[in-house]
């Protein structure tokens, strides 16, 4: 299965310097397909949140070639970047990053704003991402009413809610406790099901070791990738 | 691998704008609001001075209005060797045949006769009441209005009464007349008969003991002679017979006759106010300054507290750019939130101050049109530094933030 027919995904000899000589990433390879449920594990400080910003356009590699999508990353203006990660990419963030005083609804809405779709059809595409993600029933509730979990669903219907080509998840379940890691991760099965590709970033070894494919950094290299077979 | 459509980054509407920089102040409102007070006091400031002022030059306009800027005094000023002049006895009459003269009176001054509540009080204590004899006519040119009883007619003035102004009265105690008010002037008695209005536009008739031209001659000596002639004139002519009075009083010495218009004086005891209110108003100026440093160290810190919003966004999508207007467009809403209830606050205190003062409410459109727009420009300043700080801000450091 890997690498599918037609990579979402390309990086060819990526490295990533930051000003004072630190270096996050060095000569990496990797192709992602489409419908890839991929996990990238390693321990902290090993290059892989670095990675995750590369392939989610965050940042521009220093050196090496990028392409998500069909785009060389290379080619786009900020701008241009922007309009690639509404319209192709999903994010999902330790930390929620949901909006306080802001009810689910809106807050998953706002993964619609900067694809130009209008207020009302922003809220009822919510409404199905927040079902979708088994939370019709806290539609109207807000951040600091919802568990840790219910938080990071939201999150992750935010993320959905524009159907992106591509759902990146930083440490999704490293501000949970592990039952609803673990729920939380049979979600991530579930959208990959529906065709979702995914990628993963955790240091967690025992998360990784659930999903189909894993690859390993260290030190800001690519050290291992093995796929379940 | 050729991209083989184009990305195009979305605008945001302005509706959309303002509905995120509405969230903003939703998640944090008693900071909002705090900041917005600053602004809301400095335009309260500056509308209660500019509405108090406006409404009070309202009021004058519309006392001018009712009083008439057409009435004309003249009176003897000093000789050419300082020594003080007289008018001619003859003056009155004519006066009264200028071209454009409408109606002419007058008071003399009685000299020597002074008012006292009753023969016991000290000769020293006077209370700086004047005496003065006036002609029947007096109320009609010199705008005078009778508060309480009556004014003297061609029958009483032969008799020792008085018509008292309002300070006079109020200075000898004396609140309503009758034949049992009776006053010690110039060593007899005098029967208060009325007591006359505040005099606007001759505020000497308000500490004057009025008396008849023909009493004051025949009780106490007086002299006959005018001290100030009052003359209503044609509204189209005031300047010309202005420019006649003096020498038609005195022509023998028209040097030595002081003429003026008392609603001058009204006049300019407005443009005095006004020179007081620029000063207010800049001290409003100074209060929506500090309101301003007050929304920009709000936004400022807004800026450092929410990286990870900033970072969230930029990965869900948005441009620089719209990051940018997003915290200018909160800024924005403050001030202009601050501004209006501002607006609001100073016409409440103009019209609670006006209405006290029996004047007018006035707030002039172009000062509120111009505090909107100063808030609007504060608020557009104070947010344009955080504003671009957040815009620059790489989206990786952003969420670097743990």
């Amino acid at each position: 299965m890997r690498p599918a027919a037609e990579p979402i995904v390309t990086l060819r000899g990526v490295g990533r310097e930051y000003p004072g000589g630190v270096i996050a990433l060095r000569d990496v390879d990797l192709d992602i397909g489409h419908g890839e449920l991929v996990a990238i594990v390693g321990p902290s400080g090993s290059g892989k949140s670095t990675l995750l910003h590369i392939i989610g356009t965050l940042a521009r590699p220093s050196a090496g070639s990028v392409t998500v999508d069909g785009f060389d990353v290379a080619e786009l203006s900020d701008n241009g970047l922007s309009a690639l990660r509404a319209t192709r990419i999903g994010f999902v963030f330790q930390l929620f990053y949901l909006a306080a005083g802001v009810s689910a609804v809106e807050n998953v809405a706002d993964g619609l704003l900067y694809t130009g779709a209008g207020l009302r059809e922003r809220r009822a595409r919510a409404v199905r991402a927040l079902e979708r993600v088994g939370l019709g029933h806290r539609l109207t509730h807000r951040p600091h009413e919802l568990s840790g979990g219910e938080k990071q669903r939201t999150a992750i219907a935010r993320a959905v809610v524009g159907e992106p080509a591509l759902l990146l998840a930083d440490e999704p379940t490293g501000a949970l406790d592990s039952r609803s890691a673990e729920s939380l991760m049979r979600l991530l099965a579930d959208l990959h099901q529906d065709g979702t590709t995914i990628v993963v970033i955790t240091h967690d070894r025992e998360v990784a070791a659930h999903l189909p494919r894993q690859v390993s950094m260290l030190d800001g290299r690519v050290v291992g990738d093995r796929t379940e077979s | 691998m050729k991209p083989a459509r184009r990305l195009r980054a979305t605008r945001l509407s302005s509706r959309e704008v303002l509905r995120l920089g509405g969230h903003g102040l939703r998640a944090r409102p008693l900071r909002a609001l705090l900041s917005a007070l600053g602004i809301a006091i400095g335009i309260a400031a500056m509308t209660a001075v500019v509405g108090i002022s406006t409404s009070s030059r309202a009021r004058l306009d519309r006392q001018l209005d009712a009083l008439g800027t057409n009435l004309l005094t003249a009176g003897p000023g000093s000789t050419l060797f300082g020594a003080p002049a007289k008018l001619p006895a003859d003056a009155v009459g004519m006066v009264g045949r200028i071209d454009g003269v409408e109606s002419v009176s007058a008071i003399g001054s009685v000299r020597g006769a002074k008012v006292y509540r009753t023969d016991l009080i000290p000769r020293a204590e006077s209370g700086g009441i004047g005496t003065y004899a006036a002609l029947t006519n007096l109320p009609v040119t010199a705008g005078a209005t009778v508060a309480a009883g009556t004014w003297l007619n061609d029958a009483t003035a032969r008799y020792p009464v008085v018509v008292l102004g309002v300070r006079a009265a109020d200075r000898l105690g004396i609140g309503e007349p009758g034949p049992d008010q009776q006053i010690w002037l110039g060593g007899r008695w005098f029967t208060v008969i009325g007591i006359l209005d505040p005099v606007p536009l001759a505020p000497e008739l308000d500490l004057g003991a009025l008396i008849g031209w023909s009493a004051a001659s025949s009780y106490l000596n007086f002299d006959g002679l005018p001290t100030t002639i009052y003359t209503r004139t044609d509204p189209n002519r005031v300047a010309a017979v202005r420019d006649l009075l003096a020498r038609t009083a005195n022509p023998a010495q028209p040097n030595e006759v002081e003429v003026s218009r008392p609603s001058d004086a009204l006049t300019a005891r407005a443009a005095v106010n006004v020179a007081f209110t620029g000063l207010l108003l800049g001290v409003g100026g100074v209060a929506l300054l500090v309101g301003g440093i007050g929304i920009a160290n709000t936004m400022v810190i807004s800026v450092l507290e929410r990286r990870g919003e900033i970072g969230l966004r930029r990965a869900l999508g948005a441009t620089r750019g719209q990051i940018r207007i997003q915290f200018l467009a909160e800024s924005l809403l403050m001030s202009g939130l601050g501004g209006g209830a501002g607006v609001l606050l100073g016409s409440a205190v103009t019209a609670a101050y006006a209405s006290l003062q029996g004047w007018p409410t006035v707030v002039p459109a172009w000062f509120v049109g111009g505090a909107a727009a100063a808030a609007l420009l504060i608020g557009a300043l104070a947010g344009l530094y955080p504003a671009l700080r957040a815009a620059r801000l790489p989206p990786t450091e952003a969420l670097a933030t743990t």
